[in-house]
């Protein structure tokens, strides 16, 4: 699995990895939401952990149709099914590769991204929270909907209607943390539930993804 | 240590391609499949390697013991050629000695730092087939190994194989050109057809092509 882990973090920073892409669409996100929204400070910073945490979500999607597909494409999906390592731990070590490269890059940068915003700064330590916590879930529920669509040629569009529906909890409660977060109030429920579907995520769907897999390669 | 296929039906796209196939291989032997385009050669390799069910029949073989070459390389473009072995073998739990008999046999020593995106696509072959020798498994299957080869590389490739089966391993290899294994048994695939196929005569590219 750590071998597996490191191939494909290898790969990412490698040219035409594509490290940096869901970074760099989230910076787009946020440095342009101002310039359309204007410069009162009052609705922007009202707006701040939805936008962020939108553009968190969508920088994710924007790189999980590759996961598996190009696995797929040049045989190794095939070779690994074959390898000694459960097809289950394939998914769960190219999830865990998925989200550090994309889900902790974003979580890190996002304070930077919150003073673009004007997030209230009582909210930055929960922006941050909220997104290390939220972000696993994200990849390992585009994971499986990657498993899904493998064989598809295109079938990034088709991936994104199967999977966005099942990142709506993770974006209402982790938006609500950092809102809560922000303004001061009472927040331990939302992260708790946050917590809590990161942790059935990356616990169910890897068996789920694995099936899928399996399927697809028939 | 034995590959034993009893009774076996194999299918592609909800179609059976091939039935009724019984064949039995010790340590050392090797068979290669013969037939032309199209009549399942694949399939029954995807299917003895486990990435498929058989529709009826049985497949006995020792856990883990398989290794499938398949027509893609499973090769990453940005990783060179030493990093590609290096990966398959901690994959399969072998070390770095593994990986430099590897380069050795397939001739890829002066190539073990390049980018497998800049080889050759007879580079590339040789890559995917060094593959099999850092998963230490006994049991080869071998999807038209030669394809993109030159005669010296056939040559070479098949003195691995050689040595694979002196060593106490099993090779299935579906190939049209000869590899030079004159011990090795050949299985003409023709007959195992489903007999409603045999007698239907589906028309060139017809119903088959749409899952191919």
């Amino acid at each position: 699995m750590i071998a597996l882990l490191v191939r494909d973090l290898r790969l990412a920073v490698r040219a035409g990895g594509g490290f940096g892409l869901g970074l760099a669409f989230f910076l787009l996100v946020a440095v342009l939401v101002p310039l359309g929204v204007g410069p009162e400070g009052g609705t922007l910073g009202r707006i701040a952990p939805g936008i962020l945490w939108v553009g968190a979500l969508l920088a994710c999607l924007l790189s999980l149709d590759r996961l598996f597909a190009l696995d797929f494409e040049d045989g190794s999906l095939d070779l690994l099914a074959t390898a000694p390592l459960p097809l289950e731990g394939a998914v769960a070590a190219k999830a865990l590769a998925h989200w550090l490269v994309t889900g902790l890059p974003l979580a890190l940068l996002s304070p930077v991204l919150g003073i673009l915003l004007n997030l209230p700064a009582a909210g930055y330590l929960w922006l941050v929270v909220s997104l290390l916590v939220g972000t696993p879930a994200l990849s390992v529920i585009g994971a499986f909907g990657a498993a899904v669509t493998v064989g598809l040629k295109r079938g990034g569009l088709l991936l994104s209607l199967l999977v966005l529906p099942l990142y709506v909890p993770t974006l209402i409660f982790g938006a609500e943390v950092v809102k809560r977060g922000a303004t001061g109030a009472e927040f331990a429920t939302p992260l708790a539930l946050l917590a809590a579907i990161t942790a059935g995520a990356a616990a169910l769907l890897p068996f789920a993804a694995a099936a899928a897999l399996r399927i697809n390669l028939r | 240590m034995e590959l034993k296929v009893s009774d076996l039906a194999v299918s592609r796209g909800g179609l059976v391609v091939l039935e009724g196939l019984d064949f039995a291989l010790a340590p050392g032997q090797a068979l290669v499949l013969r037939g032309p385009n199209g009549i399942g050669k694949t399939t029954l390799l995807r299917t003895l390697a486990g990435l498929q069910p058989a529709v009826a029949g049985a497949i006995s073989a020792p856990p883990e013991s398989l290794a499938y070459a398949s027509h893609s390389d499973g090769l990453k473009a940005a990783l060179d050629v030493t990093e590609n072995l290096q990966f398959w073998a901690s994959v399969h739990g072998l070390d770095a000695a593994a990986v430099g008999a590897a380069l050795d046999a397939m001739n890829l020593r002066a190539l073990a730092r390049r980018p497998a995106a800049n080889l050759s696509a007879g580079q590339k072959r040789r890559l995917g087939l060094a593959r099999l020798l850092v998963t230490g498994r006994p049991v080869w299957l071998l999807d038209e190994p030669t394809v993109s080869l030159d005669t010296a590389s056939v040559a070479l490739f098949a003195a691995v194989v050689r040595g694979h089966l002196a060593a106490g391993g099993l090779a299935v290899l579906a190939s049209h050109i000869d590899l030079g294994l004159p011990e090795a048994a050949v299985l003409d695939l023709g007959p195992f057809r489903p007999l409603r196929a045999r007698e239907a005569h589906p028309p060139a590219g017809g119903f088959d092509e749409a899952f191919a």
